[in-house]
């Protein structure tokens, strides 16, 4: 692999983690991601519930929500529980 | 040798043997599942419990796979544990033995061995450990049942040792030595704990980049095992084959240091080699069939004949040096194998056996003889027989069959 990678004799035992896993950005994995109609969404929260990886925030100060695409990998599961049908799947 | 302790001689069968030196042992979890032949061994540990003898948790799980979960889940928050299991039972693990080794957990398993269904067969064989080689556990063969007793406290050395870090299966032959009682001598509690001491953990770099003992610790967060991709799963693959290398040099240190409390020591710890090292013909095996072969070698030393046995201990690591210097002088070599690899053209020991001396410079002839499956007694005119085919080969050269069934109606 490249070279900044680290050798089998440099690494810890077992697959410990020497990164937090906020520093692997998995949102790169998505093909479809999910956007936002503003009129339509209620703001009822319910997607910030379902989606299973936490990419989906509340921001009281904005009194909104956020998508995170560095960690949101497309899985619609938003999209499909949204009850107002605001949220639309897009290719990236 | 001066500091050898005073010793109790007890009367016990393998299974109670094993559980003997796991409640000395100063084991904090056992989770078990029952499986004939290793039955015992989880009953006479749960009497313990129940007796207030040991202040082990015990836990009764639904499956072998569960049982091997917690044991693993147990020992990588830095406790010490132990479990016991046989051939279907062993099977139901195997998911859980890869992740066991890859956690790097120093989970100790004692296996009475058996054969694996179908036809259904209760009996001893090594299918079911031979079938976990490439788990990435270190595997101990026993001959008699105060070996068994004695590897399973050496076993916690050897497994928590940290330039092991990896499980241990320690193999009883099922109901020849599970189900044998033998006379026994055991050491005193505190001697026992006192050689398997207390875990060490080495130091990792957590994702926080703070230096942490390597468990799982709440106050010291780390995660274990957690995904490697294409980038890095082989690089940890590698470093369980160094720990397998390293265990090449800590199991001989820790059978002297055994040595030096118990009197008993088998070998060098990696092989137990019997009149061999000027055999022409020798047999190599593993188990308890070795003190079969051994009363046969005694016979045919009497007559003058230059015959030998080389016990594996360790089939992993294989210890390859070992078999190559203890094997030097043989012109005929015989590997038993107690279980098959279908197709295979012969059984797993042959293989790595004749794999480990391709290198050296004086090929012995070597044949294999597949025998004792599902429990079928193997008698020491069988071996004799054995060491008369040897013989042959060394007269006229030549080997008829390269693979042989022993005590098979043909």
């Amino acid at each position: 692999m490249t070279s900044k990678e680290k050798s089998w004799k440099e690494i810890s035992p077992a697959g410990v983690c020497w990164k937090a896993s906020t520093q692997f950005l998995t949102g790169d994995w998505k093909t479809y991601k999910p956007v936002r109609d503003l009129e339509k969404c209620t703001r009822c929260l319910l997607c910030v519930l379902f989606c299973p990886d936490g990419a989906i925030h509340w921001k009281p100060e904005k009194g909104d929500i956020e998508f995170d695409y560095n960690f949101c990998k497309g899985c619609g599961i938003c999209a499909n529980e949204c009850p107002a049908k605001a949220i639309e799947m897009k290719l990236e | 040798m001066k500091s050898v302790v005073k010793q109790e001689v007890l009367a016990l069968n393998g299974d109670e043997a094993v559980a003997y030196a796991a409640k000395q042992s100063d084991v904090d979890v056992v989770a078990a599942y029952p499986i004939t032949p290793q039955t015992i061994i989880v009953e006479r540990f749960s009497e313990y419990v129940a007796n207030g003898e040991v202040e082990t948790e015990f836990v009764c799980t639904e499956s072998e796979h569960s049982a091997l979960t917690a044991c693993l889940a147990a020992s990588v928050t830095g406790a010490r544990a132990f479990t016991a299991s046989a051939s279907a039972g062993l099977a139901l693990m195997h998911e859980m033995l890869f992740v066991t080794s890859g956690c790097r957990a120093p989970v100790v398993m004692a296996i009475a061995n058996r054969a694996l269904s179908a036809p259904l067969n209760i009996h001893g064989d090594h299918s079911d450990t031979m079938t976990e080689r490439d788990s990435g556990w270190i595997q101990i063969y026993v001959e008699n049942t105060q070996e068994a007793y004695d590897s399973v406290i050496q076993a916690f050395r050897i497994a928590e040792n940290t330039d092991v870090l990896l499980p241990v299966i320690v193999g009883l032959d099922g109901f020849t030595l599970s189900h044998t009682l033998e006379n026994v001598h055991v050491l005193a509690d505190d001697v026992v704990k006192k050689f398997v001491g207390t875990r060490k953990f080495v130091n990792v770099v957590n994702h926080e980049g703070k230096t942490v003992p390597f468990k799982l610790d709440p106050d010291n967060p780390t995660s274990m095992g957690p995904i490697a991709l294409p980038n890095y799963y082989f690089e940890f693959k590698r470093q369980q084959e160094e720990a397998m290398k390293n265990a090449l040099k800590i199991i001989p240190q820790v059978n002297r240091e055994y040595a030096e409390i118990s009197g008993r020591s088998y070998g060098d710890g990696l092989v137990d080699a019997y009149y061999v090292e000027d055999a022409e013909i020798a047999i190599v095996c593993l188990g308890s069939t070795a003190g079969t072969v051994k009363a046969v070698v005694d016979e045919l030393r009497a007559d003058g004949v230059k015959a030998g046995l080389l016990r594996l201990r360790t089939f992993r690591p294989l210890p390859v040096e070992k078999i190559v210097n203890t094997l030097k002088n043989a012109k005929a070599v015989a590997v038993m194998d107690r279980s098959m690899s279908f197709g295979g053209e012969g059984g797993p020991v042959f293989h790595e056996v004749r794999h480990a001396l391709y290198d050296t410079d004086k090929h012995p002839h070597i044949v294999n003889y597949i025998y004792g499956l599902g429990g079928r007694d193997t008698s020491p005119m069988q071996i004799r027989k054995i060491y008369e085919d040897l013989q042959k080969i060394l007269r006229t050269k030549h080997v008829e069959t390269r693979v042989q069934y022993l005590g098979l109606r043909e």
